[in-house]
């Protein structure tokens, strides 16, 4: 059974989680208040703060997982699309894995809103020190769902319909 | 056989392309509009980047420096560069938009930093928050984005409520910003400014007065020290005061109205100037509007007369010396002292029984009164105030035996007569004695005396005779009459013992008496009861 509009779907969660890939990046996504300092931070300036500290692997993990790996699932997924709407015969056997992957890799990206949740629920030392999810958190999650809804409703038969057409 | 015609038509399958897109499209929609809202929201809280200029940016951090208004966060601090001039800090906030409104021309910009000042202990919270920029905001309409903060925080902020007065005063003491200003003790105001007059003559000290308690100061209000403690030893014994502990450590200021003066129309206006007393007895007494200045010129040392001295007119203080000098017009004239006094008429001026008030005053009517007053002797004098530190005063004193004299008004300023005093009288005195003693013939009086001597010693003896007479011929006859008299008194003694015998006559007649009454008052009696006995003899008892 094929997924019902499968192109239309995958292409309009493609381009909301496009949209919404840029306030979660600009926008704060924790906010921080401790008797000594109350700041803001967005994912990048977590990275870049990780990095400057010195933990350049936990820096990249988190560079990776929430700043590039999003980025490439709707790259991914957009390219994904558009060949399979064009019914591109190019390449056929690398989507199909390019998706696999896509697939694979989409619930590691859950892993800064994990982060955030835990951190919430469990600095809650009124006064002394209490952190709050900021506005670019929940963009952010809205990414990661719409990407994993995207990666759903692409039905990877439609990779191999411009192969069938050639018969 | 069928009709093929006449089949049934087999429904076939519309190909038909949609009109209208997918509903899944409103989900991209609806994340533009999410998105474009966030980043709007964002951006349109973002409110103006505005400058403040420090003269150093000691506590200040990018990022980390927040800029209150009210203990709320209203904007961060985003850069901190030097001045093109190098003389000052230029510190670049970004503020939010809804604090645009304080952010008018008169706004100031202040660093809180903590601040322990006598009794008050601010800003604690930014011991472990660090320092952070508070804004007062201004009155005017008018945006402003560059500012020139204040290097202390103002003791004054908008949000207070109360009036701002200037004392001026001779010294500053121990007032410091923020110390606190006592009305009947009860603590009311600060001290917000302090600053030398620009001639250098005196201190201008700004005080803010809180509401309610600024309506007590009134045009008669006199300001006054109220520093550390104040002790007193007069009649009634040993008195301290202070106005609180706070004001022993820090000094204050308190101030009270005068009270014998008409009650003022109103409170005093904002701003309004009063002078600060040194202490609460000299801001209490009736104010000394007018004064005379006189010179006094002592024959004696002026040592242990100082500055400040009080003039004495029989108890009362009317005046103060203002200062003592040396002065001599030719070699040959002797050198002269001159203490210049200052009088306040106004203390003189008498008040009369019936209550009505003096009237206005005058310095001709102030001149009679002190020409009348040395007319019947007034001179300056001076006195031992205090016999162990021999501090001197000047007395003002009637000596109605002084010679006449009458002050020369046309002098700059007109001479005061003197008298010597003190210890200078007493020699005077005790001079005056040995010279009358001296004058005292005793050599004749010596003579006289042993004449009177002779004579008296003749007297003596004459009584002497007289006495020897008065043992030889009266003192016999005497004793002999003592002799009889004594006879006498034992006869009467004899007659009148207790076993002689016209004694026990007279007490058995007595006796005998008494029983005949008793005997009358039976029958008496027996009469009273039964008096028909008297004709029909004595009843016999019934028995």
């Amino acid at each position: 059974m094929r997924t019902p509009r499968s192109l239309q779907k995958t292409s309009a969660y493609v381009v909301a989680a496009a949209i919404l890939y840029i306030p979660a990046n600009v926008l704060p996504v924790m906010h921080s208040s401790s008797l000594l300092v109350e700041q803001d931070d967005t994912i990048l300036s977590g990275v870049v703060y990780l990095m400057r500290s010195g933990s350049w692997p936990l820096g990249l993990l988190v560079f990776f997982a929430s700043i590039m790996v999003p980025l490439l699932k709707i790259m991914a997924l957009g390219l994904l699309v558009w060949m399979s709407a064009r019914r591109s015969r190019a390449h056929m056997l690398a989507r199909a894995r390019l998706y696999r992957v896509v697939e694979f890799i989409g619930r590691w990206s859950m892993l800064d809103i994990f982060a955030v949740t835990l951190l919430v629920a469990l600095v809650r030392m009124g006064r002394l020190a209490s952190v709050l999810p900021g506005p670019g958190a929940l963009a952010f999650a809205a990414v990661v769902v719409l990407t994993l809804l995207a990666a759903d409703s692409f039905d990877p038969r439609l990779i191999w319909d411009s192969a069938d057409a050639d018969d | 056989m069928t009709d093929p015609a006449a089949a049934p038509k087999l429904p076939t399958a519309a190909v038909g392309r949609r009109s209208l897109p997918s509903l899944i499209w409103l989900i991209p929609v609806v994340a533009a509009a999410v998105g474009l809202w966030l980043v709007a929201h964002t951006w349109l809280a973002q409110g103006p980047i505005i400058t403040i200029r420090f003269s150093s940016a000691d506590g200040i951090e990018v990022g980390k420096t927040k800029i209150r208004y009210k203990s709320v966060d209203i904007g961060d601090v985003k850069a901190i560069e030097i001045s093109e001039d190098r003389k000052a800090v230029v510190v670049s906030a970004q503020v939010a938009k809804s604090a645009w409104d304080l952010l008018s021309r008169d706004s100031k910009f202040f660093v809180v930093r903590p601040r322990i000042s006598g009794g008050t202990v601010s800003g604690l919270s930014t011991l472990l928050s660090g320092a952070y920029i508070a804004i007062e905001p201004g009155t005017s309409k008018e945006l402003f984005i560059n500012f020139i903060g204040l290097e202390d925080p103002p003791e004054v902020t908008s949000d207070m409520q109360g009036r701002e007065f200037t004392l001026h005063g001779e010294q500053l003491g121990s007032l410091a910003y923020g110390t606190p200003v006592f009305y009947r003790r009860v603590n009311v105001g600060h001290v917000t400014k302090f600053s030398l007059d620009s001639d250098g003559r005196g201190v201008a000290v700004d005080v803010f007065i809180n509401a309610p308690y600024d309506r007590f100061v009134t045009s008669n209000t006199h300001f006054w020290h109220a520093s550390g403690v104040d002790v007193s030893l007069d009649a009634n014994g040993l008195k301290v005061s202070t106005e609180s502990l706070a004001a022993i450590i820090e000094g204050g200021i308190a101030f009270q109205e005068l009270a014998d003066l008409p009650p003022p129309p109103g409170p005093a206006p904002s701003g309004a100037s009063f002078t600060l007393y040194d202490d609460r007895a000299q801001a209490l007494q009736p104010p000394d509007l007018h004064r005379e200045q006189f010179a006094l010129y002592f024959p004696e040392s002026l040592r242990g007369l100082s500055v400040g001295a009080p003039v004495d007119f029989r108890g009362i203080v009317i005046g103060e010396v203002k200062s003592l000098g040396v002065e001599y017009e030719k070699a040959d004239s002797p050198i002269r002292f001159p203490v210049m006094i200052d009088v306040y008429p106004d203390r003189l001026r008498s008040r009369s029984l019936n209550g009505s008030s003096p009237g206005a005053y005058s310095q001709a009517k102030s001149r009679a009164i002190i020409d009348r007053l040395v007319a019947h002797g007034m001179r300056g004098q001076l006195r031992t105030g205090n016999l162990l530190t021999g501090q001197l005063y000047i007395a003002l004193d009637f000596f109605p035996d002084a010679s006449k004299t009458a002050i020369d008004w046309s002098g700059t300023p007109p001479v005061l007569a003197t008298l010597p005093g003190g210890l200078t009288e007493i020699q005077d005195a005790v001079a005056r004695i040995a010279r009358r003693l001296d004058r005292i013939p005793i050599e004749q009086l010596s003579g006289e005396l042993s004449q009177a001597l002779v004579s008296l010693n003749a007297t003596l003896k004459g009584s002497q005779k007289l006495i020897g007479q008065l043992d030889s011929q009266v003192a016999p006859q005497a004793t002999r009459t003592l002799g009889e008299a004594e006879q006498a008194l034992k006869a009467a003694n004899a007659i009148l013992a207790e076993d002689a015998p016209l004694q026990k006559d007279v007490q058995d007649a007595l006796k005998q008496v008494a029983q005949s009454a008793r005997a009358l008052a039976v029958l008496a009696d027996y009469l009273e009861r039964h008096p028909e006995s008297v004709i029909r003899g004595k009843a016999e008892d019934a028995r």
